[in-house]
């Protein structure tokens, strides 16, 4: 199913229940390597739970998850570090590790899973902060640090490893213009190199600007899928009810 | 009935869900500690955070311990002339029970308490789930390093007490009861034996696991919200002081009958 549609990610028949409620009922879509797909819907449809399950982080109940054609569903913890090295995730508010520095958090990835020199550690922290407009911010907590700072922090730390894929939960949630358009830019710059991404947000303008597809998650299905380029030149269905405000 | 019967369902639900979380997270632990890379910096910095920061505490308690079985076994052996056993009495009080189990609560009180709230709220902010979705095991980060600090810890914080309990006897010995320090310290040395100090330091590896698992178990099981980080606080120390106390009466018991064997 992969080969044929040359999806780096595919999501089969995903089902996932909490309780008696039933949030995913059969969830199915596709990503293909380089694309941005940007998955809206309202509040508690399950977009991050959706999210979570493609780095393993959530389990379904039923259905598949293939990432570069290997199901992960049935993986443990063990076999899903391989995975995690290729998948990053962009936590909502970074997820950094507050009682170490910007420049510890951006280590923590490096010294886990590479055998780099203390140096060559250095080096790539400070190139990657330039690349992310966080220049001189080595030595802050993640205490000190604005919001938009602290996702671009966690975003950061989410690339030391050169993921294939990229998970954005609400990226630019709360922010400011200015950390929009930043945070944007980071995703476009990761776009440019090849970077797979799916963007989890109710950002409108973000999705115009980062994303070459969008589908709109409803009543625990893929309700609509559309090209950015249809849904500019188009919109009608639901999706445009959503966009527009008139349907939740 | 039904009203009687069903609060008693929800809480032994709550206590097999409790013992299989337990076991589950204890499985981890055990098999991740034997793989792969260990974290010794991590845990040279919880001993540091278990150990060191505990010492003042566990000091004051135990020479306060000593100084009051002091002088409540003086008061009450003297009207039957039987001052002169107060060191014996106090050195093996101390050493087998005493000692361990109220250094053990007090660290349950302190350490519980921290683990739980501090990986509680690693929960809350998303920590645990980066810790996991950068390809690392908050069993390897967090637990391991916790669990053993407490089993390194325990037994040394314990032999402290052990040590500083039976100086606060002596100091009230001398003042108050009269008896002469160096017939104190004889008594003590010649009648309490290696038995009566192994079965106490036994005791404490045990009470460090009845700590340490409970206490990550709580924390890692905070769904969502700061009100859950409290209650998850409050249940690490509960069932971590339950845990010891219960426990030290089955292990006492095992050890005397392993003592009768040898």
């Amino acid at each position: 199913m992969s080969n044929e549609r040359n999806g780096v990610i595919e999501v089969v028949d995903f089902h996932k229940s909490f309780g008696n409620k039933k949030v995913h009922q059969g969830v199915s879509f596709y990503v293909r390597k380089g694309e941005c797909l940007g998955l809206i819907g309202g509040s508690g449809t399950g977009k991050s739970v959706l999210l979570r399950s493609l780095v393993g982080l959530e389990k379904p109940d039923s259905g598949q998850i293939l990432i570069n054609g290997t199901d992960i569903t049935p993986m443990d913890e063990a076999q899903l570090i391989e995975i995690r090295k290729k998948v990053a995730y962009a936590f909502q508010g970074g997820a950094l590790f507050d009682s170490m520095s910007v420049y510890e958090n951006l280590a923590y990835p490096l010294r886990e899973h590479f055998k780099f020199s203390e140096q060559e550690i250095a080096k790539q922290i400070h190139d990657q902060l330039q690349e992310f407009g966080l220049p001189g911010s080595e030595h802050l907590l993640p205490g000190n640090l604005s919001g938009g700072m602290q996702k671009r922090v966690g975003l950061a730390r989410a690339m030391m490893m050169h993921p294939e894929v990229v998970l954005y939960d609400e990226p630019t949630a709360g922010l400011d213009p200015y950390n929009t358009k930043r945070i944007q830019e980071s995703i476009l710059n990761l776009k440019a190199k090849g970077v797979t991404s799916i963007l989890v947000t109710h950002d409108m303008p973000t999705v115009y600007a980062v994303c070459d597809k969008v589908a709109l998650l409803l009543n625990g299905k893929i309700g609509e899928q559309y090209t950015i380029e249809k849904l500019k030149q188009e919109p009608a269905g639901v999706m445009s009810q959503f966009i527009n405000g008139e349907s939740a | 009935m039904n009203n009687l019967a069903l609060p008693f369902t929800v809480f032994m639900m709550e206590v097999l869900h409790f013992i299989g979380g337990v076991g589950l997270l204890s499985r981890d632990v055990f098999r991740e500690t034997f793989q792969g890379r260990i974290y010794f910096k991590l845990i040279a910095e919880q001993i540091y955070q278990i150990g060191m920061r505990s010492l003042p505490l566990i000091v004051i308690t135990a020479v306060s311990i000593g100084m009051v079985m002091s002088l409540q076994f003086g008061l009450g052996l003297e009207k039957f002339g039987g001052k002169l056993y107060v060191p014996k009495l106090l050195a093996v009080t101390i050493l087998r029970e005493m000692g361990p189990v109220f250094t053990s609560l007090m660290l349950a009180a302190r350490v519980g308490a921290g683990i739980a709230s501090e990986i509680g709220s690693m929960v809350v902010t998303q920590q645990i789930d980066a810790i996991r979705a950068l390809g690392t095991s908050p069993i390897k980060k967090i637990v391991i390093p916790r669990v053993l600090a407490c089993l390194i810890t325990l037994p040394i914080l314990v032999s402290i007490a052990n040590l500083v309990g039976n100086l606060g006897g002596l100091i009230v010995g001398a003042t108050e009861l009269n008896l002469d320090p160096n017939f104190y310290l004889l008594k003590v040395m010649t009648t309490s034996s290696i038995q009566d100090y192994l079965s106490g330091f036994a005791k404490t590896f045990f009470f460090a696991l009845f700590i340490a698992i409970p206490s990550c178990y709580f924390g890692l099981n905070v769904k969502a919200g700061t009100k859950e980080v409290g209650i998850a606080t409050t249940k690490a120390v509960v069932v971590s002081s339950i845990l010891i106390v219960v426990g030290d009466f089955f292990l006492s018991k095992l050890f005397w009958i392993v003592e009768k064997m040898i």
